[in-house]
């Protein structure tokens, strides 16, 4: 360990040989370079090297990416990225400007991945963004002509054998004239004469791909039956599917797209569909097709947000019980850790050092499996806490929206009171003791010694912690998640939001949860009311400590 | 120690006696009052703390698997559910364990080693906009990643139709997303430490014509090995429990980390995979409780350091 004679190096620095550390316990490598030699420049030989090497590492794969985004036609990205290249070596490449040689790694990471996708949340909260709403009004029309599709009357029956190369799915076909075709979902059809046949003249095999047995075809029916085959690249000729992986007929779009109107006309029932303003292709009464593109809706999310009402009281909820459940655990937390950093702050107390691991451990365990294993505990059905100790009664610990309540926080307790202890073991230790010496003295009583001196000054030092607590847990995500999954289910809507769900929950479920489908655009702005929230809380608090500063 | 003094000064009072001698001496009731009541409360405490652990780890050892049949406590012993973890090709186990140490790993490296360099630049030189640059990380971390997450998964599938690697399903990718937020809370926590360096070392070391370079990975850096223990630690712990942009980004089993995939195991069927589940949680909890155990005295003197400074 290197550790305890570097600790020593404060005291010889002093002395008038501090170029022996230098030299010695500079990089590995360095130490060929006579160590006293001052008026030289201060890179070696061996530094600008290594930098060269660096940053011609980053310029090449900065070409690369800038190559891909030029072939992908992606010009804004392609600009900005760019410029950050050429910020990047003139950074490193000119003499001055040392901070930013250390800074820019670490806040080009920042700049991308946390204040882009801010700015970028922002944006797609203005947006209709999500299930249906996710591309432009050409992806959207080309999808509503794959998948509006009915069989086409008569069309001839077509052999098929299903074949997989890699995790892909391929359909071999066999047209009525005996002419093998191989196609998946993403390649449209090609002519394969290279494919192999069995007696009855049917395709079965193609060098290259593995053909799947019957038992296998039913284990993956699910993705079989979702291949569409286009027969051309136009969507308007049609695919091919199968429903049993061994005969296939041909499909056509029921829904006919004139692009000189801009309509959607059903091929059946002569109904017209126009775009509605919103996104989507909607009929005379209001009826949409599935699939829309992506429009900007300006505050439309807000306003949702407090307005639906299969929205609106059940946010309302979730916030009140963001605040409750915020609030309450960081004060019975930090009472708790109090409580029991003041209790075992004895010196002499046999056995203090085995409370104290053990009392630690489920800050150690990880915090996403304590929600799972709590889960398990307090299940109503299954669980030890009503099986075992409360002797087979069924309380419904997880599914009654109070009693699910109270197990958050008392779980929330138990994965949080082993930092509040610890910190608070240190704030105590760190109070002068002569305070406490004095007020006792003068007769304060050990309470009034703790209420009027030690607590004041032991929140001067701990309130910041408690505010960034506050702020962890209003998006504690993983302790309700694993634990509820924000369940009990609230009676009064529709949509999967319940009793426990914090915002942060709701953000994630109202984004990729199952069932109602993702809406980006409503998870964006949520975020947004949530960082507001959050950011005002924490600016207003921080001002109060300041104040708390002022005592000491 | 201030509260050595204080506590036995205490114990003089209450019966003149010598120390060594006064605990066995003194009724029961006066013990109580002084230190039983402590004794209980740790007591309770630790029962509380400890037996979700006891519960999960009894559990794992019984392979009669369901949730029923891991109530009582260690009431059989044998090692079904570890092999049963082991053989499920659709859930691989060791994958997942393979892929968190390693995005763990490389991940908390990376975070310490740009927190350290951004810390010593704040701490070692004055620049113009230093004192903004610090208020506006410690006003962005209060943005925290996974409320963006709708944002980083249409950012990553957007890069994943240019350079697929990075994009979405790629570990590297969701590497990149977690050193978004490598600067902020560890620059801060570093940068109070680099300040507890005297800067006359630097200064020794710059006339001796060591070079910046020298100096931060020659002098500072081994100084501080403490706060870079803590905070890579942390980082290590903090990631190997994200779940919201690990499940967003990671969607082929194969590559996804312990958390998503352990989540998978109980999140439809709690009942039915409970014994296989405990068997993985307590292999995924062993290895980063052992290293907190072992390294508490630095995390608890990383912590209270950060309390004291704000």
């Amino acid at each position: 360990m290197p550790k305890p004679d570097l600790r020593e190096l404060p005291a010889t620095q002093g002395q008038p040989t501090p170029e022996q550390p230098v030299s010695s316990g500079a990089r590995p490598g360095s130490g060929a370079r006579p160590a006293a030699k001052p008026a030289r420049h201060p890179d070696s030989l061996k530094g600008t090297i290594l930098k060269v090497v660096l940053l011609g590492l980053v310029d090449a794969f900065a070409v690369y990416v800038l190559m891909m985004l030029f072939l992908s036609q992606s010009w804004a990205a392609l600009a900005v990225s760019s410029l950050v290249v050429l910020a990047i070596n003139w950074i490193y490449l000119r003499k001055g400007g040392l901070p930013a040689k250390y800074l820019a790694p670490g806040v080009l990471f920042l700049l991308v991945f946390q204040v882009l996708v801010v700015v970028f949340s922002g944006y797609i909260a203005f947006t209709n963004y999500g299930d249906g709403h996710n591309s432009t009004k050409d992806d959207a029309i080309s999808a509503i002509q794959l998948t509006a599709q009915k069989r086409v009357p008569d069309s001839p029956a077509y052999k098929a054998s299903v074949l997989t190369k890699g995790n892909g799915f391929y359909l071999l076909f066999t047209d009525p004239s005996g002419k093998a075709q191989l196609g998946s979902s993403e390649d449209p059809l090609t002519e394969v004469p290279e494919a192999g046949k069995d007696s009855t003249g049917k395709a079965n095999s193609l060098p290259g791909y593995e053909t799947l047995k019957f038992q296998e075809i039913v284990a993956n029916q699910q993705d079989i039956l979702k291949i569409t085959v286009p027969v051309s690249d136009d969507p308007a000729d049609g695919t091919l599917r199968t429903a049993d992986g061994s005969t296939a007929y041909q499909f056509k779009p029921a829904l006919n797209y004139d692009a000189a109107t801009d309509t959607f006309t059903d091929t059946e029932t002569g109904t017209e569909y126009r775009d509605n303003g919103k996104g989507a292709f909607a009929d005379a009464n209001g009826e949409t097709l599935a699939t829309g593109w992506k429009i900007d809706v300006g505050m439309d999310n807000f306003a949702r947000a407090f307005t639906d009402p299969s929205l609106r009281g059940p946010l309302l909820g979730v916030i009140l019980w963001t605040f409750t459940f915020s609030i309450a655990s960081v004060a019975l937390t930090f009472v708790m850790g109090l409580f029991l950093a003041i209790t075992f702050n004895r010196e002499d107390l046999r056995g203090k050092k085995a409370y104290r691991i053990l009392m630690i451990l489920p800050y150690a365990f990880p915090a996403f499996l304590s929600g799972l294993v709590w889960s398990g505990i307090l299940n109503p059905e299954f669980g030890w806490l009503n099986q075992t100790l409360l002797g087979g009664a069924n309380i419904g610990w997880l599914t009654d929206p109070v009693l699910a309540k109270i197990s958050v926080l008392v779980v929330n307790v138990w994965l949080g009171f082993p930092y509040m202890f610890l910190v608070c073991t240190g704030a105590l230790q760190s109070l002068p003791s002569e305070i406490d010496e004095a007020a006792r003295m003068d007769g304060a009583s050990a309470w009034r010694v703790f209420r009027s001196i030690k607590l004041p000054l032991l929140l001067v030092s701990v309130a910041p912690l408690l505010i960034s607590s506050f702020a962890f847990n209003f998006n504690n995500f993983n302790v309700i998640y694993m634990l509820t999954g924000g369940g009990p289910r609230f009676a009064d809507t529709d949509r999967d939001i319940g009793s426990t769900d914090i915002l942060i929950t709701l953000v994630y479920k109202v984004a990729f949860g199952q069932g109602t489908g993702r809406d980006y655009g409503l998870a964006s702005a949520l975020a947004i009311i949530i960082f507001i929230i959050v950011a005002t809380i924490s600016a207003i608090s921080f001002k109060q400590t300041k104040a708390l500063e002022d005592v000491n | 120690m201030s509260v050595r003094t204080l506590a036995s000064s205490k114990e003089t009072t209450f019966d003149g006696g010598p120390l060594p001698l006064a605990p066995t001496r003194r009724p029961f009731g006066v013990w109580f009052k002084d230190k039983g009541w402590r004794h209980v409360v740790g007591i309770v405490t630790t029962i509380f703390a400890v037996f979700p652990l006891l519960y999960v780890l009894s559990a794992a050892l019984d392979s009669n698997g369901t949730l029923v049949g891991s109530n009582g406590l260690f009431s059989r012993f044998d090692t079904g559910n570890f092999v049963a973890l082991f053989s499920d090709p659709t859930r691989p186990f060791g994958r997942w364990f393979v892929n968190t140490l390693v995005i763990g790993t490389v991940t908390s490296a990376a975070t310490v080693f740009l927190g350290a360099m951004a810390a010593y630049a704040f701490s070692r030189m004055r620049f113009k906009g230093r004192r903004m640059g610090l208020l506006t990380l410690l006003l962005l971390q209060m943005f925290p990643q996974l409320l963006a997450v709708v944002a980083i998964f249409l950012l990553l599938s957007g890069i994943s139709q240019v350079i697929p690697a990075l994009g979405l399903g790629s570990q590297l990718g969701l590497i990149m997303v977690y050193l978004g937020g490598a600067l902020g809370v560890n620059t801060y926590l570093m940068y109070g430490f680099f300040n507890t360096v005297p800067q006359s070392l630097d200064e020794a070391a710059k006339i001796d014509g060591a070079s910046h370079v020298q100096i931060f990975f020659g002098i500072i850096l081994r100084l501080v090995t403490p706060i870079l223990a803590v905070v890579g630690l942390l980082a290590f712990i903090g990631i190997s429990s994200e779940f919201v942009i690990a499940s967003v980004v990671l969607t082929d089993p194969d590559s996804q980390t312990l958390a998503v995939g352990l989540y998978s195991y109980v999140a439809q069927q709690r009942s039915e995979n409970w014994g296989v589940f405990a068997a993985g949680a307590v292999i995924a909890a062993i290895p980063v409780m052992a290293l907190f155990l072992f390294l508490q005295k630095y995390i608890v003197s990383g912590l209270t350091a950060g309390s004291v400074k704000g």
